[in-house]
Protein backbone atom coordinates (compact mmCIF):
# COMPACT_ATOMS: atom_id res chain seq x y z
CA UNK A 1 0.00 0.00 0.00
CA UNK A 2 1.18 3.48 -0.77
CA UNK A 3 1.00 5.86 2.16
CA UNK A 4 2.97 9.10 1.95
CA UNK A 5 1.43 10.66 5.03
CA UNK A 6 4.07 11.55 7.61
CA UNK A 7 2.71 12.65 10.94
CA UNK A 8 5.32 15.25 11.86
CA UNK A 9 7.37 17.88 10.07
CA UNK A 10 10.39 16.74 12.07
CA UNK A 11 10.12 13.19 10.75
CA UNK A 12 9.57 14.47 7.21
CA UNK A 13 12.83 16.48 7.12
CA UNK A 14 14.94 14.11 9.26
CA UNK A 15 17.11 12.89 6.36
CA UNK A 16 17.96 16.25 4.75
CA UNK A 17 21.77 16.19 4.42
CA UNK A 18 24.31 18.96 4.93
CA UNK A 19 25.02 20.62 1.58
CA UNK A 20 21.63 19.71 0.12
CA UNK A 21 19.89 21.89 -2.45
CA UNK A 22 16.52 22.72 -0.95
CA UNK A 23 13.73 24.36 -2.93
CA UNK A 24 11.29 26.24 -0.73
CA UNK A 25 7.94 27.28 -2.14
CA UNK A 26 6.37 30.66 -1.55
CA UNK A 27 6.20 34.19 -2.82
CA UNK A 28 6.94 36.27 0.25
CA UNK A 29 4.91 34.52 2.94
CA UNK A 30 2.14 33.19 0.66
CA UNK A 31 2.97 29.52 0.19
CA UNK A 32 6.00 29.55 2.48
CA UNK A 33 5.94 26.24 4.40
CA UNK A 34 6.82 27.70 7.80
CA UNK A 35 6.41 24.42 9.72
CA UNK A 36 8.81 22.53 7.44
CA UNK A 37 11.39 25.31 7.61
CA UNK A 38 11.15 25.38 11.40
CA UNK A 39 11.66 21.61 11.46
CA UNK A 40 14.68 21.91 9.14
CA UNK A 41 16.12 24.55 11.46
CA UNK A 42 15.72 22.18 14.43
CA UNK A 43 17.13 19.28 12.41
CA UNK A 44 20.39 21.18 11.99
CA UNK A 45 21.34 20.60 8.32
CA UNK A 46 23.82 23.24 7.18
CA UNK A 47 25.73 24.45 4.17
CA UNK A 48 22.42 24.41 2.29
CA UNK A 49 21.70 25.84 -1.14
CA UNK A 50 18.20 27.32 -1.01
CA UNK A 51 16.00 28.11 -3.99
CA UNK A 52 13.13 30.50 -3.22
CA UNK A 53 11.70 33.57 -4.91
CA UNK A 54 12.79 35.83 -2.04
CA UNK A 55 15.28 35.73 0.81
CA UNK A 56 13.10 35.74 3.90
CA UNK A 57 10.82 38.20 5.65
CA UNK A 58 11.11 39.30 9.27
CA UNK A 59 12.57 36.88 11.78
CA UNK A 60 10.69 33.65 11.11
CA UNK A 61 10.45 31.07 8.32
CA UNK A 62 13.16 31.32 5.67
CA UNK A 63 14.59 34.41 7.40
CA UNK A 64 15.24 32.34 10.53
CA UNK A 65 17.04 29.63 8.51
CA UNK A 66 19.24 32.29 6.92
CA UNK A 67 19.76 34.06 10.24
CA UNK A 68 20.99 30.82 11.83
CA UNK A 69 23.74 30.61 9.23
CA UNK A 70 22.50 27.38 7.67
CA UNK A 71 22.44 28.59 4.09
CA UNK A 72 25.61 28.81 1.99
CA UNK A 73 23.94 30.06 -1.17
CA UNK A 74 20.54 31.33 -2.20
CA UNK A 75 19.13 31.26 -5.73
CA UNK A 76 16.29 33.78 -5.97
CA UNK A 77 14.81 36.66 -7.93
CA UNK A 78 14.02 39.24 -5.28
CA UNK A 79 16.09 39.13 -2.07
CA UNK A 80 15.85 42.78 -1.09
CA UNK A 81 12.64 43.68 0.72
CA UNK A 82 11.73 46.06 3.52
CA UNK A 83 11.96 43.21 6.03
CA UNK A 84 14.84 41.07 4.64
CA UNK A 85 17.32 42.22 7.28
CA UNK A 86 18.79 38.76 7.94
CA UNK A 87 19.68 38.28 4.28
CA UNK A 88 20.86 41.88 3.95
CA UNK A 89 23.30 41.47 6.84
CA UNK A 90 24.68 38.13 5.58
CA UNK A 91 25.08 39.49 2.07
CA UNK A 92 26.87 42.63 3.24
CA UNK A 93 29.18 40.53 5.44
CA UNK A 94 29.95 38.23 2.51
CA UNK A 95 28.51 35.25 4.38
CA UNK A 96 26.02 34.14 1.75
CA UNK A 97 26.35 33.62 -1.98
CA UNK A 98 23.58 35.09 -4.13
CA UNK A 99 22.60 33.82 -7.57
CA UNK A 100 20.12 36.40 -8.80
CA UNK A 101 17.78 35.07 -11.49
CA UNK A 102 14.92 36.86 -13.28
CA UNK A 103 11.73 35.43 -11.83
CA UNK A 104 10.47 33.87 -15.04
CA UNK A 105 13.85 32.29 -15.72
CA UNK A 106 13.85 30.94 -12.17
CA UNK A 107 10.42 29.40 -12.67
CA UNK A 108 11.29 27.94 -16.06
CA UNK A 109 14.66 26.57 -14.88
CA UNK A 110 12.79 24.77 -12.10
CA UNK A 111 10.10 23.56 -14.50
CA UNK A 112 12.76 22.39 -16.95
CA UNK A 113 14.42 20.24 -14.28
CA UNK A 114 11.10 18.62 -13.50
CA UNK A 115 10.37 18.07 -17.18
CA UNK A 116 13.74 16.51 -17.99
CA UNK A 117 14.99 19.43 -20.05
CA UNK A 118 18.66 20.27 -19.57
CA UNK A 119 18.57 23.88 -20.65
CA UNK A 120 16.59 26.29 -22.83
CA UNK A 121 16.99 29.55 -24.71
CA UNK A 122 14.96 32.53 -23.49
CA UNK A 123 14.85 36.19 -24.50
CA UNK A 124 14.54 37.28 -20.85
CA UNK A 125 17.66 39.02 -19.61
CA UNK A 126 19.41 39.28 -22.97
CA UNK A 127 21.75 42.27 -23.01
CA UNK A 128 21.68 42.67 -19.21
CA UNK A 129 24.29 41.98 -16.54
CA UNK A 130 22.32 38.90 -15.47
CA UNK A 131 23.13 37.29 -18.82
CA UNK A 132 26.84 38.11 -18.74
CA UNK A 133 29.03 35.17 -19.69
CA UNK A 134 26.06 33.09 -20.83
CA UNK A 135 25.75 31.53 -24.27
CA UNK A 136 23.45 33.45 -26.60
CA UNK A 137 21.89 32.63 -29.93
CA UNK A 138 19.55 34.33 -32.40
CA UNK A 139 16.41 32.25 -32.70
CA UNK A 140 13.41 33.37 -34.70
CA UNK A 141 14.97 36.79 -35.23
CA UNK A 142 15.37 37.38 -31.52
CA UNK A 143 18.46 37.18 -29.32
CA UNK A 144 18.12 34.59 -26.57
CA UNK A 145 20.13 33.41 -23.57
CA UNK A 146 20.91 29.80 -22.59
CA UNK A 147 19.62 28.99 -19.11
CA UNK A 148 20.16 25.65 -17.34
CA UNK A 149 17.69 23.59 -15.32
CA UNK A 150 17.82 23.75 -11.51
CA UNK A 151 17.42 20.40 -9.75
CA UNK A 152 16.99 19.99 -6.01
CA UNK A 153 17.51 17.24 -3.49
CA UNK A 154 14.49 18.34 -1.49
CA UNK A 155 11.48 20.59 -2.08
CA UNK A 156 9.50 21.98 0.84
CA UNK A 157 6.10 23.23 -0.31
CA UNK A 158 2.76 24.25 1.10
CA UNK A 159 -0.47 22.82 -0.27
CA UNK A 160 -4.08 22.74 0.90
CA UNK A 161 -5.48 19.22 0.64
CA UNK A 162 -3.70 15.96 -0.05
CA UNK A 163 -4.24 12.21 -0.05
CA UNK A 164 -2.03 9.20 0.72
CA UNK A 165 -0.85 9.01 -2.90
CA UNK A 166 0.50 12.56 -2.59
CA UNK A 167 -2.06 14.22 -4.85
CA UNK A 168 -2.33 17.91 -3.96
CA UNK A 169 -4.54 20.93 -4.35
CA UNK A 170 -3.56 24.46 -3.34
CA UNK A 171 -5.27 27.56 -2.00
CA UNK A 172 -5.26 30.83 -3.97
CA UNK A 173 -1.80 32.33 -4.60
CA UNK A 174 -0.17 29.84 -2.23
CA UNK A 175 0.24 27.71 -5.38
CA UNK A 176 3.01 29.90 -6.90
CA UNK A 177 6.21 27.77 -7.09
CA UNK A 178 4.77 24.65 -5.41
CA UNK A 179 3.78 22.55 -8.44
CA UNK A 180 7.04 23.12 -10.36
CA UNK A 181 9.29 22.64 -7.32
CA UNK A 182 7.47 19.38 -6.61
CA UNK A 183 8.52 18.21 -10.09
CA UNK A 184 12.15 19.37 -9.78
CA UNK A 185 13.16 17.75 -6.50
CA UNK A 186 14.21 14.18 -5.71
CA UNK A 187 12.20 14.31 -2.48
CA UNK A 188 9.20 16.63 -2.27
CA UNK A 189 7.66 17.26 1.13
CA UNK A 190 4.29 19.03 1.16
CA UNK A 191 2.28 20.33 4.06
CA UNK A 192 -1.50 20.15 3.78
CA UNK A 193 -4.28 21.47 5.96
CA UNK A 194 -6.43 18.45 5.30
CA UNK A 195 -5.68 14.81 4.48
CA UNK A 196 -8.52 13.26 2.51
CA UNK A 197 -9.40 9.73 1.39
CA UNK A 198 -8.25 8.56 -2.03
CA UNK A 199 -10.85 9.66 -4.54
CA UNK A 200 -12.05 12.59 -2.47
CA UNK A 201 -10.05 15.12 -4.48
CA UNK A 202 -11.82 16.01 -7.73
CA UNK A 203 -9.64 14.33 -10.40
CA UNK A 204 -10.28 17.33 -12.67
CA UNK A 205 -8.89 19.65 -10.00
CA UNK A 206 -5.78 17.84 -8.74
CA UNK A 207 -2.94 20.29 -9.43
CA UNK A 208 0.09 18.22 -8.41
CA UNK A 209 -0.04 14.50 -9.14
CA UNK A 210 1.13 12.18 -6.40
CA UNK A 211 4.13 10.87 -8.31
CA UNK A 212 5.80 14.27 -7.82
CA UNK A 213 5.36 14.09 -4.04
CA UNK A 214 7.16 11.81 -1.57
CA UNK A 215 5.84 12.99 1.82
CA UNK A 216 2.64 14.70 2.95
CA UNK A 217 2.54 16.33 6.37
CA UNK A 218 -0.77 17.43 7.87
CA UNK A 219 -0.54 20.72 9.76
CA UNK A 220 -3.09 22.86 11.55
CA UNK A 221 -4.02 25.97 9.60
CA UNK A 222 -2.80 29.27 10.96
CA UNK A 223 -3.50 32.55 9.19
CA UNK A 224 -0.68 33.48 6.79
CA UNK A 225 1.18 36.51 8.08
CA UNK A 226 1.53 39.53 5.82
CA UNK A 227 5.10 40.61 5.07
CA UNK A 228 7.38 42.02 2.43
CA UNK A 229 5.77 45.43 1.95
CA UNK A 230 5.56 48.77 3.68
CA UNK A 231 2.29 49.21 5.52
CA UNK A 232 0.35 52.16 4.10
CA UNK B 1 16.70 70.95 -8.95
CA UNK B 2 13.27 70.03 -10.26
CA UNK B 3 11.55 72.94 -11.95
CA UNK B 4 8.32 73.04 -9.96
CA UNK B 5 6.92 75.82 -12.12
CA UNK B 6 6.24 73.56 -15.12
CA UNK B 7 2.60 72.58 -15.63
CA UNK B 8 2.41 68.88 -14.84
CA UNK B 9 0.02 66.01 -14.26
CA UNK B 10 -0.55 64.61 -10.78
CA UNK B 11 0.07 60.91 -10.20
CA UNK B 12 -3.63 60.21 -10.50
CA UNK B 13 -3.83 62.22 -13.72
CA UNK B 14 -0.86 60.24 -15.07
CA UNK B 15 -2.61 57.00 -14.14
CA UNK B 16 -5.83 58.19 -15.80
CA UNK B 17 -3.86 59.12 -18.94
CA UNK B 18 -2.38 55.60 -19.16
CA UNK B 19 -5.79 54.05 -18.48
CA UNK B 20 -7.20 56.01 -21.44
CA UNK B 21 -4.88 53.99 -23.75
CA UNK B 22 -5.89 50.57 -22.41
CA UNK B 23 -8.56 49.20 -24.73
CA UNK B 24 -11.64 47.27 -23.67
CA UNK B 25 -10.80 43.57 -23.42
CA UNK B 26 -7.07 44.02 -22.78
CA UNK B 27 -5.11 41.67 -20.55
CA UNK B 28 -2.70 43.82 -18.58
CA UNK B 29 0.04 43.50 -15.97
CA UNK B 30 0.58 46.57 -13.81
CA UNK B 31 4.03 46.78 -12.23
CA UNK B 32 4.72 47.58 -8.59
CA UNK B 33 4.68 51.27 -7.63
CA UNK B 34 3.14 54.03 -9.75
CA UNK B 35 1.50 51.68 -12.30
CA UNK B 36 -0.72 50.10 -9.63
CA UNK B 37 -2.64 53.41 -9.53
CA UNK B 38 -3.90 52.75 -13.07
CA UNK B 39 -6.39 50.15 -11.82
CA UNK B 40 -8.29 52.95 -10.02
CA UNK B 41 -8.71 54.93 -13.24
CA UNK B 42 -9.94 52.44 -15.83
CA UNK B 43 -12.90 54.14 -17.54
CA UNK B 44 -16.37 52.93 -16.64
CA UNK B 45 -17.64 50.18 -18.91
CA UNK B 46 -14.20 49.07 -20.05
CA UNK B 47 -13.49 45.46 -19.15
CA UNK B 48 -9.77 44.97 -18.52
CA UNK B 49 -8.29 41.77 -17.09
CA UNK B 50 -5.38 42.21 -14.69
CA UNK B 51 -2.67 39.55 -14.44
CA UNK B 52 -0.38 39.29 -11.43
CA UNK B 53 2.99 37.52 -11.75
CA UNK B 54 2.44 35.40 -8.64
CA UNK B 55 -0.36 33.49 -10.30
CA UNK B 56 -3.57 35.47 -10.69
CA UNK B 57 -5.60 36.36 -13.73
CA UNK B 58 -8.69 38.45 -13.09
CA UNK B 59 -7.21 40.21 -10.09
CA UNK B 60 -9.57 42.50 -8.20
CA UNK B 61 -9.00 45.43 -5.84
CA UNK B 62 -7.74 45.33 -2.26
CA UNK B 63 -10.19 43.71 0.16
CA UNK B 64 -12.12 45.70 2.74
CA UNK B 65 -10.35 46.25 6.04
CA UNK B 66 -10.57 43.10 8.13
CA UNK B 67 -11.09 40.89 5.04
CA UNK B 68 -7.39 40.52 4.19
CA UNK B 69 -6.28 37.00 3.26
CA UNK B 70 -2.50 36.73 2.91
CA UNK B 71 -2.92 33.57 0.84
CA UNK B 72 -4.21 35.94 -1.87
CA UNK B 73 -1.66 38.65 -2.53
CA UNK B 74 -0.31 40.62 -5.50
CA UNK B 75 3.21 41.05 -6.88
CA UNK B 76 3.86 43.59 -4.12
CA UNK B 77 2.76 40.94 -1.57
CA UNK B 78 -0.25 43.02 -0.55
CA UNK B 79 -3.68 41.45 -0.12
CA UNK B 80 -5.99 41.57 -3.15
CA UNK B 81 -9.18 39.87 -4.34
CA UNK B 82 -10.21 37.69 -7.27
CA UNK B 83 -12.95 38.76 -9.68
CA UNK B 84 -15.59 36.36 -11.04
CA UNK B 85 -13.97 34.58 -14.00
CA UNK B 86 -10.54 34.88 -12.46
CA UNK B 87 -8.27 31.96 -11.62
CA UNK B 88 -4.93 30.89 -10.15
CA UNK B 89 -1.93 29.19 -11.74
CA UNK B 90 1.68 28.32 -10.95
CA UNK B 91 4.72 30.44 -11.65
CA UNK B 92 5.88 28.72 -14.84
CA UNK B 93 2.45 29.29 -16.39
CA UNK B 94 2.45 32.88 -15.15
CA UNK B 95 5.71 33.68 -16.88
CA UNK B 96 4.66 31.72 -19.96
CA UNK B 97 1.78 34.20 -20.20
CA UNK B 98 4.34 37.02 -20.28
CA UNK B 99 7.17 35.52 -22.31
CA UNK B 100 4.74 33.87 -24.66
CA UNK B 101 3.29 37.23 -25.66
CA UNK B 102 -0.17 36.57 -24.25
CA UNK B 103 -0.42 39.86 -22.34
CA UNK B 104 -1.54 42.88 -24.33
CA UNK B 105 0.08 45.53 -22.18
CA UNK B 106 2.53 45.68 -19.33
CA UNK B 107 3.08 48.97 -17.47
CA UNK B 108 6.32 49.33 -15.51
CA UNK B 109 8.03 51.99 -13.46
CA UNK B 110 11.53 53.03 -14.52
CA UNK B 111 14.75 54.76 -13.52
CA UNK B 112 15.66 55.49 -17.14
CA UNK B 113 14.33 54.90 -20.65
CA UNK B 114 16.37 55.49 -23.80
CA UNK B 115 15.13 57.04 -27.02
CA UNK B 116 15.18 53.57 -28.56
CA UNK B 117 13.15 52.01 -25.78
CA UNK B 118 15.89 50.44 -23.66
CA UNK B 119 14.71 50.13 -20.07
CA UNK B 120 16.56 50.42 -16.75
CA UNK B 121 14.29 49.84 -13.77
CA UNK B 122 15.70 47.21 -11.43
CA UNK B 123 19.06 48.25 -10.05
CA UNK B 124 20.97 51.47 -9.57
CA UNK B 125 24.24 49.56 -9.62
CA UNK B 126 25.32 51.68 -6.63
CA UNK B 127 28.11 50.38 -4.40
CA UNK B 128 26.61 48.23 -1.62
CA UNK B 129 23.12 48.12 -3.16
CA UNK B 130 21.55 44.66 -2.94
CA UNK B 131 20.30 43.70 -6.40
CA UNK B 132 16.74 42.38 -6.76
CA UNK B 133 15.17 41.85 -10.16
CA UNK B 134 11.90 39.98 -9.56
CA UNK B 135 9.82 39.73 -12.72
CA UNK B 136 11.03 42.99 -14.26
CA UNK B 137 13.11 41.46 -17.06
CA UNK B 138 10.42 38.97 -18.04
CA UNK B 139 7.71 41.62 -18.00
CA UNK B 140 9.78 44.09 -20.00
CA UNK B 141 10.26 41.81 -22.99
CA UNK B 142 7.09 39.75 -22.80
CA UNK B 143 3.96 41.78 -23.36
CA UNK B 144 2.79 42.83 -26.81
CA UNK B 145 3.36 46.44 -25.70
CA UNK B 146 5.43 47.65 -22.76
CA UNK B 147 4.57 51.05 -21.33
CA UNK B 148 6.57 52.95 -18.76
CA UNK B 149 5.01 55.26 -16.18
CA UNK B 150 7.53 57.46 -14.38
CA UNK B 151 8.34 60.99 -13.25
CA UNK B 152 9.93 62.92 -16.11
CA UNK B 153 12.83 64.08 -13.93
CA UNK B 154 14.82 62.60 -11.08
CA UNK B 155 14.66 64.26 -7.68
CA UNK B 156 17.87 66.05 -8.69
CA UNK B 157 16.12 67.39 -11.79
CA UNK B 158 17.83 65.15 -14.35
CA UNK B 159 15.96 63.80 -17.35
CA UNK B 160 14.97 60.14 -16.98
CA UNK B 161 14.66 59.93 -20.76
CA UNK B 162 18.26 59.42 -21.84
CA UNK B 163 20.33 58.82 -24.95
CA UNK B 164 21.52 55.54 -23.46
CA UNK B 165 20.86 54.12 -20.01
CA UNK B 166 23.62 54.51 -17.43
CA UNK B 167 21.92 52.22 -14.90
CA UNK B 168 22.02 48.43 -15.48
CA UNK B 169 19.58 47.44 -18.23
CA UNK B 170 16.36 45.52 -17.70
CA UNK B 171 15.73 44.96 -21.41
CA UNK B 172 16.80 46.21 -24.82
CA UNK B 173 14.41 48.10 -27.11
CA UNK B 174 11.38 46.86 -25.20
CA UNK B 175 9.51 50.05 -24.22
CA UNK B 176 7.11 51.52 -26.77
CA UNK B 177 5.54 54.41 -24.85
CA UNK B 178 6.46 56.49 -21.81
CA UNK B 179 3.94 58.32 -19.59
CA UNK B 180 5.50 60.99 -17.40
CA UNK B 181 4.09 63.81 -15.31
CA UNK B 182 4.87 66.14 -18.23
CA UNK B 183 4.10 64.21 -21.40
CA UNK B 184 3.28 61.01 -23.27
CA UNK B 185 6.19 60.08 -25.53
CA UNK B 186 6.58 57.20 -27.97
CA UNK B 187 10.06 55.68 -28.09
CA UNK B 188 11.54 53.17 -30.49
CA UNK B 189 13.53 52.82 -33.72
CA UNK B 190 12.41 56.28 -34.88
CA UNK B 191 13.45 57.95 -31.65
CA UNK B 192 11.22 59.91 -29.29
CA UNK B 193 7.94 61.37 -30.53
CA UNK B 194 5.65 63.46 -28.32
CA UNK B 195 2.07 62.19 -28.32
CA UNK B 196 0.56 64.37 -25.61
CA UNK B 197 1.65 67.03 -23.11
CA UNK B 198 0.33 68.27 -19.76
CA UNK B 199 -2.14 71.12 -20.27
CA UNK B 200 -0.33 74.45 -20.53
CA UNK B 201 3.12 72.93 -21.15
CA UNK B 202 4.93 74.17 -24.26
CA UNK B 203 6.95 71.87 -26.53
CA UNK B 204 10.07 73.98 -26.03
CA UNK B 205 9.66 73.79 -22.25
CA UNK B 206 9.38 70.00 -22.51
CA UNK B 207 12.43 69.74 -24.77
CA UNK B 208 14.43 71.95 -22.40
CA UNK B 209 14.10 69.43 -19.56
CA UNK B 210 14.49 66.31 -21.74
CA UNK B 211 17.93 64.89 -22.52
CA UNK B 212 16.99 63.42 -25.91
CA UNK B 213 15.70 65.15 -29.04
CA UNK B 214 11.92 65.09 -29.23
CA UNK B 215 9.87 65.09 -32.42
CA UNK B 216 6.25 66.12 -32.74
Amino acid sequence: MIDKIVESAAAAVADVRDGATVMIGGFGTAGLPDELIAALLDQGARDLVVVNNNAGNGDTGLAALLGAGRVRKIICSFPRQVDSWHFDRLYREGKIELELVPQGNLAERIRAAGAGIGAFFTPTGYGTILAEGKETREIGGRMQVLEYAIHADVALIKAERGDRWGNLTYRKTVRNFGPIMAMAATCTIATVHEVVELGALDPEAVVTQGLFVQRVVPIVRTATRGAGFKAA
Amino acid sequence: MTDTTLPRWTRDQMAARVAQDIADGSVVNLGIGLPTLIANHLPEGREVILQSENGIIGMGPAPAAGEEDFDLTNAGKQPVTLLPGGSYFHHADSFAMMRGGHLDICVLGAFQVSAHGDLANWHTGAEGAIPAVGGAMDLAIGAKRTFVMMEHLTKAGESKLVESCTYPLTGLACVSRVYTDLAVIDVGPRGAVVVDMAEGLGFDQLQAVTAIPLAR
